[in-house]
């Protein structure tokens, strides 16, 4: 398989990439790690004209501590995520999340920054940026707005990201004494999950994320509201479908995802220790 | 687009469409017929090559991505005559049936065992779940992992 033919520059900074954007609209598309693109455009579901190559761009590569929270280079790979003792340390959420995406030679090329700008609900990434409550950098023509993980999601593999915007940078807030737990349910290794749930307790914060629970990664708004008040993990867990809409397809009908839900839900909770 | 890649060592320049994929610059055009194309989507492992030292999978790679970079495959693992104490691993363990899959699976343990030299059992399993055998060999091939884990200490 191989995709329809394109037109391909590679960025030789970001203000190079952002002028090409301009430039190009909607007929271009950011080219990363190409784990999510490049498979897309081999289907032939995809088919931008333009190719931006911004995988050179190692500037947008980093780890590093910056106050109250982790600032994450868009272009860190994943492989660079799931190693960095920052992140295991202050995110521990992320890191282990970051380490069930695909199979190691998947993450020795596929980007954060990547995998969050694509927008997949059945991605493991953005479910776990939500539930704990990061930020995203957007840099534009008009300079750097930041985006609320729970405001980037907009719908199936759509974000807030303009024609011309690029994501840059992800900011994780610093919690050294967070437990969490990430579940994530699939038949065999590699696969994308069924359903998954990413959860994080430090105090009285919880923030639980959902995977493949709706046309768009999810936070599980009644059940932290209920762990909030007081409840049980199970009690809680009982609320994870709650108001979702999640489809049904060869692996899993709208009910059984439902359950999955629950249970992956009341997992992650016990895990965490509640 | 004109294309360099270091091949096994070998510097080799095509003119290439952007959209052709590492693994078929290396096949059809470098002539490295060692490295397969198994599911063409990324999930198989078959096409596995190390990309400046680290396994990738090269249906999932634009040419074009990685000019200028050095690839090696499995022709490129052996010393000589001397087989890679992967290679060696993998024949003295029987790791292989019918050996589609054994390129990419040489060279995901290869890139393992940089990352982990002295994994378990589970860590082998876990650190291949990149590559499929549809032999089902997968004890004698983690049994080749450990085996080269240990004579590579």
């Amino acid at each position: 398989m191989i995709p329809i033919s394109f037109e391909y520059e590679r960025a030789g900074s970001l203000d190079h990439a952002l002028s090409l954007l301009a430039e190009h609209g909607d007929e271009a598309k950011l080219l990363a790690g190409g784990h999510s693109l490049l498979p897309l455009m081999k289907y032939r579901l995809a088919a931008p004209a333009l190719l931006v190559d911004v995988g050179r761009l190692t500037d947008l590569s980093y780890v590093r501590e910056d106050g109250d929270h982790i600032a994450i280079g868009a272009l860190t790979r994943h492989r660079d995520v799931e190693t960095s003792e920052i992140v295991k340390a202050d995110a521990g959420l992320l890191a282990a999340a970051t380490s069930k995406v695909g199979d190691p030679q998947v993450r020795h090329r596929g980007t954060l920054g990547g995998a969050l700008a694509h927008g997949d609900p059945a991605s493991d990434l953005p479910a776990t940026v939500i539930a704990l409550g990061a930020s995203l950098v957007v840099q534009g023509p008009g300079g750097a707005r930041e985006v609320a993980a729970d405001d980037f999601f907009t719908g199936f593999l759509e974000t807030a990201l303009g024609d011309d915007e690029m994501l840059t940078e992800v900011r994780i807030p610093r919690r050294p004494n967070s437990t969490w737990s990430f579940q994530k349910f699939n038949r065999r290794a590699q696969d994308w999950a069924i359903v998954g749930a990413a959860v994080m307790l430090d105090g009285e914060t919880c923030g639980v994320g959902l995977v493949n629970m709706d046309s768009r990664p999810v936070r599980a708004v009644a059940v932290e509201a209920a762990v909030a008040s007081g409840a049980s993990a199970e009690d809680a867990a009982a609320q994870a479908a709650e108001g979702l809409e999640p489809s049904a397809d060869l692996n899993a009908s709208v009910d059984y995802r439902c359950h999955l839900a629950r249970v992956l839900t009341r997992r992650g909770l016990e895990e965490s220790g509640l | 687009m004109q294309v360099t890649i270091n091949i096994n060592g070998e510097s080799v320049t095509h003119d290439v469409e952007p959209r052709t994929l590492l693994v078929h610059y290396i096949r059809d055009h470098a002539g490295k017929t060692g490295t397969n194309v198994g599911c063409d989507s990324s999930s198989c492992g078959a096409c596995t090559v190390h990309l400046d030292g680290e396994a990738v999978k090269s249906c999932t790679i634009l040419a074009v991505q990685v000019d200028g970079q050095d690839v090696t495959t499995i022709e490129g693992l052996a010393d000589g005559e001397t087989l890679h104490p992967m290679q060696q691993a993998f024949h003295e363990n029987h790791a292989l049936q019918c050996g589609y899959c054994t390129p990419g699976m040489v060279m995901a343990a290869v890139s393992l065992l940089d990352e982990c030299p002295n994994p378990t059992e589970d860590q082998v399993r876990e650190g291949l779940e990149g590559n499929l055998c549809r032999c089902t060999g997968y004890h004698n091939i983690v049994r080749a992992v450990l085996d080269a884990a240990g004579s590579m200490q």
